[in-house]
């Protein structure tokens, strides 16, 4: 496919991957998160979890101070001491996640050799891993994808011949509920979730593994995964009644299910989301979107609005375009969709005012700006946090795009 | 290294960034990485502003480190300047960008800029948010006002058939409650006959800043932001400024008396017709039972200060515990402190705090956010006085904290969570009725809670050095269930206290367990 991207470098309005750490550490329930990095790294964290933060959150910050700069205080040593304190503090904590920021890898601190020290000095109650969320090297959701790579050499070796289904990226434990319901149901057994809800159940992996992304930002962990004999199944993501089904069936077909067993155990499901798609769309049939880069969920998110719920694409920006892994996303969007990938925030404002769009899909920084101008947005944050995959949230996702369009029309003041 | 998991305070290019924001026509440049525009949404959401804040940042990335970062940051510049057209360009870096050592301000002043260029050093590992305001702010003051100096010696031109005008300084973008107390000082000064001729950073242009020299004398409304400022323009331009914060009733009409005598007008008409309704409210005997409540305070310096000398001298209350994050002010809270004799906390570890709130067991917390969920945790009242702020701390109508306005505001705020637990406590009375039974949390300190969830248990349990637990109630000695049962029978906000006080004077005369008559002995004992 040849679609007309627009490539550009300049301020990008996207958060840096330590923020993936506040959807990751609810789900991985007995892992803790230390950013080692600074007081802006900290301050990121309070205000993007918000009111979260006072409720003893599995995650903070190693603050690196001037002195530690200076070489006064060995870093290792204040790291190795800090660990060890939150460890004996939290008996709990049977994983513990160092994660790299901007100013530890720009002062070279090597974070992969602290956890090695640190696993041996902690073994065997707490397993402590490494991965970077440094805005140098991921950007939002990229921050899930390196904490996954960095478990895929924990994962266990799968030796049996049986396949088994890994479901590769984190979902809402109810929609991972609802998947395995429907996978039992086709006659798949075995369904594996990466990441698991216990740092201790990790999922084994072996050349009998087939995986499914449920999740568009995971390139570098597919590819992990790959170097450990699993075989990614080729599908568009679960967004939308559409989606969820093409998802479903790559695995169906992988695991010999056939069509009419299919159709058999999703049908329901899909009637009964497709109604209720329906119902929610109306406001946004006919209507004109906009996407800024986020969490590059963009385009299956796109690809969803344009043929469920009747909506022109005007711009899709995306923060990085996997070009394999979007593949069948690609397929299904009109062949003059507009793409963007990277962000120089002023240009790409320009070109959003110039189009007038009915809908703007935009981070907070952006949101109540572009409201005050009189354009309607959506904020892309509640995308990644609220449970949006699969059959029975098809409708809450398109209800996420109508509320704004209702809520202004509603308004009279 | 500290480990955290909140803090009071953003770095210092937060700080610098409150005050292009709160400025017009002026622009900064920051030179740091993807992920550090977070900061924008902290005025676009908890500020609400309608439009981003004027900042623009190279947002570096790791390809980037191998080339030249040093061109990145002269390109935006550039690009800045040209889309913005501002009067005046600020130029720093965040954290990690100074450790690049680009030296940002260099570059910049090297660029030929069509408009003056004012480089910041913000130095990340050291300082926070407050001294990168202050830093700011000063730094703008000596680059656009410094070249309308007059020569050393001499005196103030003379004012010319106009009436005296000062400078309002210190109000920000993100400031708690500043965009109302601008609008009520102004007013005050109005009143005395007192021109505000400008405010600054808030709503200022550059071509303003400029014009601070012109002004007769200088309000400080904020210290931690403006004082260093309002130094440099005592000895540049020889303007005297302001000691007095007007936070509460005393010390407006304090205020009153210092601006009157620097301006040279009468304060009397103002000082007869104050407009406040706190000292007849304090006066009227319903509230009586303000008296000697135990009151624990904590906030940036200037607020917390200002809060013990209200809550003395105007509630009635008792300064049961004081402290501050300002460590840049440490010393104006621990003379506070000595004067209340209090142990004064200087801390930006808000576990540190959650130690001493559920050591010194408070019927009242005026603190920050922070405190607020602490308090909230411990089951006591909480009132906020200061930044942190929070989208709560914007409200839709007019609330200033300082001026006689101000100090109605705060008579409605710090005694409505108290008259809460007073109304809780008469509603305990029915307590064998269902909806009132023992073990249900007060409702307005957040409905469902059990007693369980809301007792001083480990926080995030991150810093060591301080043992929640120790204060558990649970752990402690041990007591009959005749004297739980009594125990029971007190109001809720003070139980805490009682019990502590009862197992303090239990285990200092080895009585176990505890009974009823321990119970009342100990309350005869510490009874004022």
């Amino acid at each position: 496919m040849d679609f007309p991207i627009i490539r550009e470098r300049g301020q990008n309005e996207i958060f840096c991957g330590l923020t993936s750490i506040i959807w990751l550490h609810r789900k991985i329930q007995d892992a803790f998160f230390l950013v080692v990095g600074s007081r802006t790294c900290a301050h990121l964290m309070q205000s993007a979890a918000g009111v979260m933060i006072f409720a003893e959150p599995r995650f903070g910050t190693a603050l690196i101070e001037e002195r530690d700069l200076a070489g006064l205080a060995d870093a290792n040593e204040e790291l190795d001491r800090v660990v060890a304190r939150l460890l004996e503090r939290r008996p709990d904590i049977r994983m513990l996640f160092l994660v790299g920021s901007c100013p530890s890898e720009v002062i070279k601190l090597d974070l992969q050799r602290a956890a090695a020290r640190l696993s041996q000095a902690h073994a065997p109650r707490v397993r402590v891993l490494s991965y970077t969320g440094s805005g140098l090297e991921t950007g939002f959701t990229q921050g899930e994808d390196q904490c996954l790579i960095s478990l895929v050499p924990e994962l266990p070796a799968d030796t049996g011949s049986a396949p088994s289904l890994l479901v590769v990226g984190s979902l809402a434990d109810i929609v991972e509920d609802q998947f395995t319901r429907l996978f039992r149901a086709m006659g798949i057994e075995d369904v594996r979730f990466l990441p698991a809800r216990k740092a201790d159940a990790l999922p084994a992996v072996g050349p009998g593994t087939r995986f499914l992304l449920a999740q568009p930002f995971l390139g570098g962990t597919a590819r992990a995964l790959e170097e450990r004999g699993a075989r990614r199944l080729e599908a568009p993501f679960p967004l939308g009644v559409e989606g969820t089904t093409a998802w479903l069936r790559a695995a169906a077909a992988a695991f010999g299910v056939d069509e009419p067993r299919f159709h058999e155990v999703t049908a329901p499901a899909v009637e009964r989301a497709r109604a209720a798609v329906e119902r929610t769309c109306e406001p946004l049939n006919e209507r004109r979107i906009f996407f800024f880069p986020d969490s590059q969920m963009e385009i299956p998110l796109a690809r969803f609005l344009r043929q469920e719920a009747g909506m022109e694409l005007v711009e899709v920006g995306t923060p990085y375009l996997h070009r394999e892994h979007m593949a069948p996303e690609l397929a299904q969007l009109p062949a003059d969709t507009v793409l963007s990938e990277g962000q120089d925030v002023d240009r790409q404002l320009d070109r959003c005012r110039e189009a007038h769009p009915d809908l703007v899909v935009c981070g907070l920084g952006l949101a109540n700006p572009l409201e005050a101008e009189g354009m309607t947005t959506k904020w892309s944050i509640e995308l990644v946090f609220t449970p949006v995959q699969g059959y029975d949230q098809a409708a809450d996702l398109a209800e996420l795009f109508a509320r704004p369009l209702i809520r202004r029309a509603k308004l009279r003041v | 290294m500290q480990l955290t998991v909140w803090t009071y305070e953003g770095p210092p290019h937060v700080g610098a960034m409150r005050v292009a924001t709160g400025m017009e026509r002026t622009h900064c440049v920051l030179h740091a990485p993807q992920g550090d525009t977070y900061a924008d949404l902290l005025f676009t959401m908890i500020e609400r502003r309608d439009r981003r804040p004027p900042v623009t940042y190279t947002s570096f990335q790791a390809r980037d480190l191998g080339r030249d970062t040093a061109q990145l940051f002269m390109d935006t510049v550039r690009a800045a300047q040209e889309r913005f057209q501002p009067q005046a360009m600020l130029v720093g870096t965040s954290c990690t960008a100074e450790l690049l050592q680009d030296d940002p301000g260099g570059l910049a002043a090297g660029m030929d800029l069509p408009v003056p260029v004012i480089p910041l050093e913000l130095p990340s590992y050291s300082r926070k948010e407050n001294w990168g305001a202050s830093e700011t702010l000063y730094q703008l003051a000596r680059t656009l006002a410094g070249p309308q100096a007059p020569a050393p010696g001499g005196d103030r031109p003379a004012r010319e058939g106009r009436r005296p005008r000062c400078n309002l300084l210190g109000p920000t973008a993100l400031g708690f409650r500043h965009r109302d107390d601008v609008r009520e000082i102004t007013a005050l000064l109005d009143r005395l006959g007192i021109d505000v001729h400008v405010t600054a950073p808030l709503g200022a242009t550059p071509a303003d800043i400029a014009r601070l020299g012109e002004a007769d004398f200088n309000v400080v409304l904020y210290p931690e932001i403006a004082a260093a400022t309002a130094q440099w323009l005592q000895r540049t331009f020889r303007q005297p400024y302001t000691r007095t914060v007007p936070i509460g009733v005393c010390a407006t009409r304090e205020f009153v008396h210092e601006v009157a005598e620097l301006a040279g007008v009468d304060p009397e008409p103002v000082l007869a017709d104050e407009g406040t309704r706190l000292p007849w409210y304090a006066r009227s005997v319903d509230s009586n039972y303000l008296t000697g409540k135990r009151v624990f305070i904590f906030g940036d310096a200037t607020h917390a200060v200002a809060a013990a000398r209200v809550a003395t001298e105007e509630f009635g209350f008792q300064v049961a515990g004081l402290g501050t994050y300002s460590r840049e002010f440490a010393r104006e809270v621990r003379e506070a402190a000595r004067r209340y004799e209090v142990e004064p906390l200087i801390t930006d570890d808000y576990l540190e705090v959650e130690a001493r709130v559920a050591e010194l067991q408070p019927e009242l917390v005026l603190g920050t956010q922070m405190e607020r969920h602490i308090a909230k945790r411990l089951g006591v009242g909480c009132a906020v006085i200061s930044a942190p702020v929070h989208v709560q701390d914007f409200p839709a109508r007019y609330a200033p904290q300082m001026g006689f306005e101000g100090a109605n505001v705060l008579f409605d705020t710090w005694v409505h969570p108290l008259m809460m637990g007073l109304e809780e406590h008469l509603l305990g009375m029915f307590r064998e009725d269902f909806e009132f039974h023992a073990e249900a949390a007060p409702s307005h300190l957040g409905g469902t809670g059990s007693e369980r969830s809301r007792s001083p248990e480990a926080p995030a349990g991150e810093s060591a050095g301080n043992d929640m637990e120790a204060a558990a109630p649970g752990d402690g000695p041990q007591w009959t269930p005749e004297a739980e049962q009594e125990l029971r029978k007190i109001p809720f906000f003070v139980r805490g206290k009682a019990r502590r006080n009862t197992e303090r004077y239990a285990a200092e005369r080895d009585i176990h367990p505890i009974t009823v008559e321990t119970l009342y002995e100990a309350k005869a004992y510490f009874s004022r």
